[in-house]
């Protein structure tokens, strides 16, 4: 049983890593720096994202023959789980993710083409959703042989950062099966990208319609892409767990020392036990979701997930969504009057738990998935 | 801590060791209810057999291995011991019951005790020839234990009882008692007016008398001491500290400091038992596990055993606690208690009708294993401190948040 693997791995590497982590997000994103890109078209700095490509943070997912450092996806955990301690938010993750689909199942021309650009700082973005729904395997996109390559047609939605991407890479149908697909955004008009409005306003998203866009075959990753989607959707949802982690444990932060200055009745509000006690609450679920995004990270470096990875990143997922979203609720309850305004950074927290807990699927898209694994030996 | 970390190879040797004295030696079913915890021997049949048991253990030289040698122990490194508590667990043998001089009086004495108490105390810890229990609750002081008002007054190589102490696991099996008693009620703190002795149940004036569990069973007393006369030497730690060592036992009695001697001091219930014991029950006509409100509690639950385990494994990994290192450690017996508690509570709500038989009802589902286990588990969220308590000591210690 999956339950028994109690694999968790930090080296010395991954020590530094974080190390260096830590002073680089605390340094770039300080609360007014966040506060100040809220309302900007972009909803990043992009000379700190040319800093992370510097750093070499782009290429951890991407081998050393493509410009990568060859360190492994698990290598971008700590990583995304100090930006999300640092609400420092860019388009890491997604870039990340498309750049281990193609490390992994593009083949070496596709490699060759897209992901030295990527390791120096060409921004990718994942085009997967279609509806509400994260459970749906049904894809409508749809590619068709036409005179000069593929012909798509066909909406996603919540496209991370598709207004500043440089490719996506999309999930469509062709020839009745599922295949993952490098769209340049040059293909695609810009009147096709509009604009959604995120809850959390950190972060940017659009819906692209692909429809009448083409692109050359040479562009379709070989092979069926049902074991990739599987696992891109794994990956994501570990690494929004690590940053839902990352943001939980810094909305205790904020909601604590509110609790030690804030006084009435002559007296702390933090030695009120009803307040106390809950915050204790969001402690131990914080610890439990940073245990499994670690644990995750030991299990998912190079091979395809197997159970015990797939039952991590899943666990990792549900627990790092239910922490920050419990966190973010309570952090603005126990700010009171001051919670309930936009100056208060606890509306930062609950606004991200929000959007957090749906990317790449909910807790109880993960747990329902997870009793299947668990439950029905 | 002796000599350098054991090759994984020496300790996988050893296992393989313990492992087959296991098989060999470990007790059949004696045909009678074992307690699940120390917290409840409750009859002499229990107690002897055991005490058999433990003895047993030690004699092999699988309790105390890390111990000095002088003492009883083997002088081996902590790892060793280690391997052997996981086979315990593994093989599922009765607990290792003596369990407060195992876990919490002897690492104290070991580490702040005079060689004399060492010599006189510690191995007969091991042996199970003398079986401790704990003084510190009091009828009126119980969270409140800086408030214990049991009263200790030198006269001349003695010190003088008087009082009562409550909950007493094993009082009435026990040779000796750590205690916590009031030697100077005018102090100004509280705090500084208690100290701690390492006393024997044997002496003039002190009385037990059983008290019957939630359960029906027994396992506690109350004790009572009327111009009880103790030697002044059972005294520990030095008189008006006795807050400051009774603060140290507690570390260990939660898991929070290293030191206790091994052994299984309860039974391992894993939610994995728990399915195994339910998946033949039925509801609404149709197979329990099929049901998806049930299938996605039992998840929750599943996440939050493996929680436990990955958080023990995390203990061992420092560049992963950096930022809140006392979290882990100082909110372990909260996190598995209440586990446990909503765990097993679940238990019996899986079993419909069935949930409503008890032990001794030949349709009880696994014997009331489960009913038994629920009530049995207050124990861990009540004693050594309330879970109420333990969430005031995290808040405060963890997030620095100000004191209740
Ligand atoms: C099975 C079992 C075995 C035991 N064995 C021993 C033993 O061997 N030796 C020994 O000395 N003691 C033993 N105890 C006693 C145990 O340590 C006490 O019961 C415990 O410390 C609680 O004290 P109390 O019973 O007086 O409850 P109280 O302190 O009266 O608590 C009642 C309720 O109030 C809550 N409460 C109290 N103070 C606060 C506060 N400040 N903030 C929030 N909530 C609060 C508690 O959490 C609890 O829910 C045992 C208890 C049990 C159940």
């Amino acid at each position: 049983m999956p339950m028994n693997n109690m694999q968790m791995v930090f080296g010395d590497e991954q020590g530094m890593l974080l190390d260096s982590a830590r002073a680089f997000c605390r340094d770039r994103s300080t609360m007014p720096a966040v506060r100040a890109l809220l309302p900007s078209a972009q909803g990043f700095d992009p000379q700190v994202w040319q800093q992370m490509a510097a750093l070499g943070w782009l290429g951890v997912a991407v081998a050393e023959d493509f410009g990568g450092s060859g360190l492994g996806i698990s290598s971008a955990v700590p990583l995304v789980e100090c930006m999300g301690k640092h609400l420092l938010t860019t388009p890491f993750i997604d870039t990340t993710l498309v750049a281990r689909v193609l490390q992994q199942a593009a083949g070496s021309d596709l490699s060759q083409r897209y992901l030295p650009d990527i390791v120096g700082g060409q921004i990718a973005s994942l085009a997967l959703l279609e509806s509400e729904d994260w459970g749906d395997p049904a894809i409508g996109v749809t590619a068709t042989p036409a005179k000069s390559g593929l012909q798509l047609s066909g909406a996603k939605t919540q496209v991370a950062y598709a207004e500043v991407a440089e490719l996506f890479l999309v999930s469509v149908m062709y020839q009745g099966v599922a295949r993952l697909l490098v769209v340049p955004t040059a293909a695609v008009p810009s009147a096709a990208v509009s604009r959604q409005t995120c809850i959390d306003e950190t972060r940017r998203c659009a819906r692209v319609d692909f429809s009448g866009v083409s692109v050359g075959m040479e562009n379709l990753l070989p092979g069926d892409a049902d074991s990739t989607l599987r696992e891109v959707m794994l990956l994501g949802a570990l690494l929004y767990a690590a940053e839902a982690a990352g943001s939980a444990a810094a909305c205790m932060d904020l909601t604590a020392e509110y609790l030690k200055t804030r006084h009435q009745f002559g007296r702390p509000i933090g030695s009120y036990q009803a307040l106390k006690h809950p915050m204790v609450e969001v402690l131990v679920a914080m610890e439990n979701a940073r245990s499994f995004v670690y644990h995750a990270a030991s299990l998912v470096n190079e091979a395809t997930p197997d159970r015990d990875a797939e039952s991590a990143c899943r666990m990792a997922k549900a627990q790092a969504s239910e922490a920050l979203k419990f966190a973010g609720d309570r952090a603005v309850q126990f700010h009171g009057g001051m919670g309930f305004t936009y100056e208060c950074d606890a509306q930062l927290y609950i606004r991200r738990a929000q959007w957090s807990q749906q990317v790449f699927g909910d807790a109880y898209h993960h747990r329902k998935r997870l009793a299947s694994l668990l439950l029905d030996s | 801590m002796n000599g350098t970390d054991p090759s994984p190879s020496e300790l996988a040797e050893f296992r393989a060791e313990v492992a087959a004295w296991l098989e060999q030696h470990k007790p059949a079913d004696p045909g009678f209810l074992l307690p699940q915890t120390f917290m409840e021997v409750g009859s002499d049949q229990q107690l002897e057999f055991l005490r058999e048991w433990q003895h047993k253990l030690w004699s092999a030289g699988y309790l105390g291995v890390h111990w000095p040698s002088e003492y009883g122990g083997r002088g081996m490194h902590a790892a060793f011991q280690h391997e052997v508590d996981r086979e315990l667990r593994r093989q599922r043998t009765p607990i290792t019951f003596n369990v407060i001089g195992l876990g919490w009086a002897g690492p104290l004495i070991l580490d702040i005790g005079t060689d004399q108490q060492k010599a006189l105390y510690i191995k007969g810890i091991l042996s199970a020839e003398d079986i401790w229990c704990q003084g510190f609750s009091e009828p009126d002081h119980g969270s409140d234990l800086g408030n214990a008002q049991t009263r200790a007054v030198r006269d001349g190589d003695d010190y003088v009882i008087n009082g009562s102490k409550i909950w007493t696991t094993m009082g009435n099996y026990a040779r000796y008692m750590i205690l916590l008693a009031r030697t100077d009620p005018s102090a100004e703190r509280k705090y500084d007016g208690l100290s701690f002795f390492l006393s024997p149940m044997e002496a003039r004036g002190i009385e037990t008398r059983p008290i019957q569990k939630i359960t029906g069973e027994y396992g506690f007393t109350e004790t009572f001491f009327t111009d009880a006369r103790i030697p002044a030497s059972c005294l520990i730690g030095g008189e008006g500290n006795g807050w400051r060592v009774a603060m140290q036992t507690l570390q260990y009695e939660r898991g929070a400091a290293a030191g206790a001697a091994g052994g299984l001091p309860q039974v391992r219930i894993s939610v994995s038992d728990l399915i195994d014991d339910i998946r033949h029950l039925r509801r609404d006509g149709q197979p329990l596990l099929e049901d998806p409100v049930v299938r996605d509690r039992l998840v929750e639950l599943i996440m939050e055993e493996k929680a436990l385990g990955l958080a023990d494994r995390r203990t061992g990994l420092p560049g992963l606690n950096t930022d809140y290192p006392l979290s882990l450690p100082l909110s372990f017996k909260l996190r598995a208690s209440e586990y446990q508690r909503r765990m097993r509570q679940y238990g019996l709500e899986l079993q419909g009708g069935l949930g409503s038989l008890y032990v001794g009802d030949e349709q009880a589902v696994a014997g009331g294993f489960w009913q038994r286990a629920y009530f049995n588990n207050f124990a861990t969220t009540i004693g050594g401190g309330t879970s109420q308590i333990q969430a005031n000591i995290i808040g405060e210690q963890v997030l620095g948040l100000p004191k209740s």
